[in-house]
């Protein structure tokens, strides 16, 4: 089906390993802290303002 | 209510937009990691090596889906800081906010494969042709753009500050896309136009195209996720921010 022949021929990548593998993983590395950083931007969101349940009566205006 | 006029304009409002996006997020999300797996499989494993560059080629799956999308977000982030600079939209502005990292991360991206593809074919990291400094200068617009809108306490005023920068930007963007027909440069040129056939195996382009799907959906769920975040940043003294606080998981 495909022209690797083993795993290892698969890493190797003709010889361009480190350049081939060095994007794509760059491109996973990039993505892992990007929804890192939105994940621990959100924890922070409920830190700082914790959150008002279904209890609240209150009028609009008090803070 | 099957009304074919949507009115739009009611998704100005925060908070109707972050439930839109919320919505949105896992069609977006799924269509990603689905274009992803496919994308990568033809291009790491089906495509054929190239005659010329052997298997450092497979390079292209990542850097030109990357560059696009680093072209294609400053387009959009500038069109959201445009309407929300003209019509005083809040939400436009922080659609705009929520592109300015991810738009960032592509042109990173596109940079550092394109250093990673540059050394076995041309024998250098980096050179100072048009192409690559004109993505380098797209890399400082967005930080610049974030830079002063972190700089600027009152957010609409940040939203107004920065929307002139991304603006003043898109100039930038066309230069990149014909740097590498105005001036002479290392950089090859455009493999895929809309004028002419392309100059690769149609098993290559496919693998291009569905990889460029993938990340413009990344793109699209990322934003959306990030949005809603600032969102309720800024809307957490309204009383449905702080109801949608207490819904979020933790």
């Amino acid at each position: 089906m495909t022209h690797w022949s083993s795993w290892s021929d698969f890493i190797a990548m003709g010889g361009y390993g480190l350049y081939v593998w060095g994007s794509f993983g760059a491109a996973a590395l990039l993505v892992a802290a990007e929804l890192w950083q939105i994940a621990s931007r959100r924890r922070e969101l409920l830190l700082r303002a914790p959150p008002v349940h279904h209890t609240h009566t209150g009028t609009p205006n008090e803070s | 209510m099957p009304d074919r006029n949507i009115n739009w304009f009611k998704y100005a409002a925060p908070q109707r937009f972050f439930t839109l996006a919320g919505a949105a997020l896992p069609w977006f999300s799924a269509l990603a990691v689905v274009l992803t797996v496919v994308g990568l499989y033809i291009g790491l494993v089906r495509a054929p090596t190239d005659a010329q560059q052997g298997d450092a080629y497979r390079i292209i799956f990542i850097h030109v889906p990357a560059a696009w999308m680093s072209m294609v977000v400053y387009l959009a982030m500038a069109f959201w800081a445009g309407i929300g600079f003209a019509f005083n939209a809040r939400m436009a502005s922080m659609l705009a906010h929520a592109l300015a990292p991810t738009g960032a991360l592509m042109t990173a991206l596109a940079l550092w494969s394109g250093s990673l593809w540059g050394k076995p074919t041309w024998g250098a990291w980096w050179v100072w042709d048009a192409r690559l400094t004109s993505e380098l200068i797209l890399l400082f617009l967005y930080i610049g753009y974030m830079s002063l809108h972190a700089a600027i306490d009152d957010p609409r005023r940040a939203d107004r500050a920065s929307a002139l920068l991304a603006l003043v930007g898109v100039v930038n963007v066309p230069i990149i896309y014909f740097s590498v027909k105005w001036w002479n440069t290392l950089h090859q040129g455009a493999s895929v136009s809309l004028t002419r056939a392309p100059s690769m195996a149609s098993t290559m382009l496919i693998g291009m195209l569905v990889m460029t799907l993938a990340l413009w959906m990344y793109c699209v769920a990322v934003a959306l996720l990030r949005v809603r975040v600032i969102i309720l940043e800024r809307e957490r003294s309204s009383a449905w921010a702080r109801t949608a606080l207490g819904a979020l998981p933790a």
